[in-house]
């Protein structure tokens, strides 16, 4: 009774809260904060020419990329291409990226990415690469931190739905891939209805090379047919361990709304891959035909390659002991976060009204002592009441991710009752809550999800944007809120839009990456196998119906910018290095009617775009990226003969032509 | 005399440092180039970019307006003939020096060396404000853009010897260099010998 009495309250208070402030924080924050000295205006102001405190990388959700934000001030800096093509630059439409995008499913060149994670040491955010993950075709991304590219992509078997990903062990020994749909493993021809006991899970632990990043998938964890909802790695007293939520214990294949939301609780998997790491090395896997790509970026012949695997071991949860052990938690747990020390595991039921905290300490005892209160496939099952560590009674209405502060408290979202609650580690007393606009979804502080949060800032990401920027029509950008967490209280400081829909983010301070980004990739060494490294290089050369166009860009020109004896029904292809070894100096390349895209080609950068003339004539192509004074002036001409014309290929500059 | 002539030593040793370090620096800062813009250090024996790039970008820059493009070593006599002075200055001035322990030269030789020095100091300059003079003034007449001055003569675009000059959207700032320094440090060092030397002289007496 008591319970309902305060959430009618909590009800009440909102409605008059959003009435009397119909689209806006206007005033708010500053009334409830009148200790701290400063406008929020002031804390997010970064005076021209001067640089923000954090990046922040947004996920770009089913746009497929990262864009990377400065925070305080919201602006926007890059949009990292990661699992989209992007036609603004040429990323997978050149002939050097477009092996990024096969997979075992041919060549995909779009998805649903959700969780940037920043690679770690030790526990602490150290800046060499972010990982990502594809959910829809599943996939884990590495973006370097010194191009802001990305390098790598590994596809994931045996998974659908990649959404418990990619999360990062605390010395990036691992990223972590799981599924949220299970499906039949492996894949077949088999009836829907007989899903349960049929369909199953697996959570990948792919390796990383410690020097060059390179990802390889370790091995693969057999899991009931439940749905992996998010994960997050053990830190510190708990390293060594990874937990995932699981929703649909139910095993619904239809109306899962419904069907999937039965079970008082669902459970966290807790997964101990010390362990399944040694049962991977004694051999304990079994190594099972299978089909994905992994792909790789070098940046020194600028140029990707796609290689298909063929196998992958698969170690069974059901058969091998002391791997995965089940924990109840209610009610269809969303996120699931680890707070800096390790010992609590929050789970964010998100049809729970509590927030649920389990110990690490009494899940060790409790594994120690065997005391379990039942299996399910094999995997036993933990007493709820014996590993909780506490309940965040009633914070508010639909939890769904937790980070936190370093300071001992931990901030949860909660996406029905659009807000943001602080509350205590220990004590499991709520401290502060502010509203959010609206629905928010992830939230982060940079190194939130480490063992040494920086708890200076919070974005929190919003699903529902509805009036809070000028109206765009019925498509909206979604709404990020940046709050000031340093205080006793929460302040809102700035609301900014963002591309597409982020769910996850990662920030980090700016020292730890802004002296080591690249400026220029030095031509000495550049080994794309069709680059000039100076004018007299260039040439033209027909094999067949391909003809192989090796051209150099600089200001203002490309050499050849004259080029003739092409023919109707050629395809042409135009490997173009940009000679300027310049900061901040790329040169665009456009061709008329072309049918994929132009391209950016960084200084000492070597890039391919083919072209297919239809018709004949004289084409013009040119420079997209104002380069120059004479950027106007930075294009040629292409003429293009009949099939069966015998105009003898040609080409050249400032009217001194040569020919093969 | 002994005073003086380890001062010699130094003083003449010290011209060695411009093997290391750059004699002169120009350093061009615009818009488009921001502090610390572009900078060529000029050594006896070549001239080389301060950041990767910068000289492959000041040719770029300068094509606009029709400067040739910056000289590379063996494209100018200076190069080769500098160095040779220099060390042979040094090499005579640190003999001089040691010669001066025995007693058997007098201080007005330091003088000698260090006015013979000046000389072909103020040489090396002329030399070099001609280089500037014609590589700022001898303009391909194709050139892109052509400017004139505000009395509707072509402009020309000598870098300042000394000190500062705004050229179009460039500031040009033209300083001796680490090595042009240390030149300058060991001729007052010399200059010193000779006065240490003729004081010590006058004792004697």
């Amino acid at each position: 009774m008591k319970q309902i009495i305060r959430l009618l309250c909590v009800g009440v208070a909102m409605a008059a809260f959003t009435a009397c402030s119909p689209g806006g924080a206007n005033g708010k924050s500053s009334s409830s904060n009148g200790s701290r000295s400063g406008s929020a205006a002031e804390k997010v102001y970064v005076a021209p020419g001067e640089h923000d405190e954090y990046y922040g990388f947004l996920s770009g959700g089913f746009d497929g990329q990262i864009s990377v934000y400065g925070i305080p001030s919201g602006r926007l800096f890059k949009t990292i291409g990661v699992f989209s093509q992007i036609p603004m630059n040429g990323y997978g439409y050149t002939e050097e990226t477009k092996p990024m995008f096969e997979t075992s499913f041919g060549f995909v060149p779009w998805d649903d990415l959700h969780h940037p994670d920043i690679s770690q040491t030790n526990g602490e955010l150290d800046g060499r690469w972010i990982f990502a993950n594809a959910n829809n075709t599943p996939r884990v991304a590495r973006i370097s931190l010194e191009d802001f590219e990305t390098e790598e992509i590994i596809e994931i078997p045996n998974s659908a739905g990649n959404h418990s990903s990619a999360f990062v062990t605390e010395n990036t020994e691992y990223v972590v891939a799981g599924t949220r749909f299970s499906v039949p493993i492996p894949q077949r021809d088999m009836p829907i209805n007989e899903y349960k006991g049929n369909f199953k899970g697996t959570l990948s632990m792919i390796s990383v090379d410690q020097d060059s990043g390179d990802m390889d998938l370790a091995f693969q964890i057999l899991m009931p047919g439940f749905n992996y909802d998010l994960g997050h790695p053990g830190r510190d007293s708990s390293h060594g361990w990874f937990f995932f939520t699981t929703y649909n214990t139910e095993e619904a294949y239809s109306l899962q709304e419904v069907n999937s939301s039965q079970n008082d609780k669902d459970f966290i998997a807790a997964v101990n891959w010390k362990k399944a790491e040694e049962y991977f090395k004694a051999g304990k896997g079994k190594v099972v035909p299978t089909k994905y790509r992994h792909n790789k970026f070098d940046v020194n012949t600028h140029t990707a390659t796609s290689t298909e695997k063929t196998e992958v071991t698969i170690l069974d949860a059901s058969e091998l002991p002391g791997m995965v052990y089940f924990i109840p938690t209610p009610k269809s747990p969303h996120g699931v976060d680890v707070d800096p020390s390790g010992e609590y595991i929050i789970g964010n039921g998100k049809l729970s009204a509590n927030l649920t905290v389990h110990s690490f300490s009494k899940i060790m005892d409790a594994i120690e002592n065997e005391k379990f209160e039942g299996e399910a496939y094999g995997i036993p099952i933990l007493s709820f009441d014996d590993v909780l560590a506490g309940v965040v009674e009633q914070p508010g209405l639909g939890p769904l991710h937790t980070e936190f502060d370093g300071q001992g408290n931990a901030y949860t979202t909660f996406f029905v009752s659009s807000e943001v609650v602080k509350w205590e580690l220990g004590t499991w007393e709520v401290k502060d809550r502010k509203d959010a606009y609206y629905s928010p979804g992830h939230l982060v502080i940079p190194g939130g999800n480490s063992r040494k949060p920086d708890g200076k800032y919070m974005v929190v990401m919003n699903k529902i944007t509805k009036d809070r920027f000028l109206p765009v029509g019925p498509e909206l950008a979604h709404a990020a809120q940046l709050f000031d967490i340093t205080g006793e209280k929460m302040e809102l400081l700035l609301d900014f839009p963002t591309v597409a829909e982020p769910h996850y983010a990662a920030m980090i301070h700016a020292d730890k990456i802004k002296n080591k980004t690249r400026e220029i990739y030095r031509l000495s060494e550049n080994q794309h196998p069709r680059a000039v490294k100076n004018a007299t290089e260039t040439k033209v050369v027909r094999d067949g119906k391909n003809v192989h166009v090796y051209m150099s860009m600089i200001r203002s020109h490309f050499t050849p910018d004259n080029i003739e004896g092409i023919k109707v029904g050629d395809k042409v292809y135009f490997h173009i290095t940009n000679l300027e070894q310049d900061f901040d100096l790329p040169h665009g390349f456009a061709i008329i009617g072309n049918n994929n895209a132009e391209m950016l080609i960084m200084p000492g950068q070597t890039e391919t775009l083919t072209w297919e003339p239809k018709d004949v004539g004289v084409w013009p192509f040119y420079c997209t990226d104002f380069c120059s004074a004479l950027h106007q002036e930075m294009g040629g001409y292409i003429r293009v003969s009949p099939e069966d014309s015998d105009i003898e290929l040609s080409w050249g500059l400032d009217g001194e032509m040569v020919s093969e | 005399m002994k005073k003086a002539s380890i001062l010699m030593i130094l003083g003449a040793g010290l011209l060695l440092s411009l093997f290391v370090f750059p004699l002169w620096n120009v350093t061009l800062i615009a818009p488009q180039y921001p502090a610390p813009g572009l900078g060529m250090d000029i050594y006896i024996n070549g001239i080389e970019s301060v950041k990767e790039g910068d000289l492959q970008n000041i040719d770029l820059m300068n094509h606009y307006i029709g400067m040739k493009y910056l000289p590379k070593p063996g494209e100018m006599w200076e190069f080769d003939v500098f160095p040779k002075v220099v060390g042979a200055m040094s090499i005579l001035g640190i003999i001089l020096g040691f010669i001066g322990f025995t007693g058997k030269i007098k201080p007005n030789v330091f003088l000698g060396w260090l006015i013979l020095m000046s000389v072909l100091g103020i040489l090396g300059m002329y030399d070099f404000n001609a280089w500037l003079l014609d590589y700022g003034s001898d303009l391909d007449p194709n050139a892109i853009m052509k400017y004139v001055d505000a009395n509707g003569n072509p402009m020309t675009y000598k870098p300042p010897l000394f000190g500062h000059k705004k050229m179009l959207n460039f500031d040009t700032y033209s300083y001796p260099g680490l090595g042009g320094y240390l030149l300058g440090l060991g001729l007052v060092l010399v200059f010193l010998s000779y006065l240490v030397g003729q004081a010590s002289l006058k004792k004697k007496k």
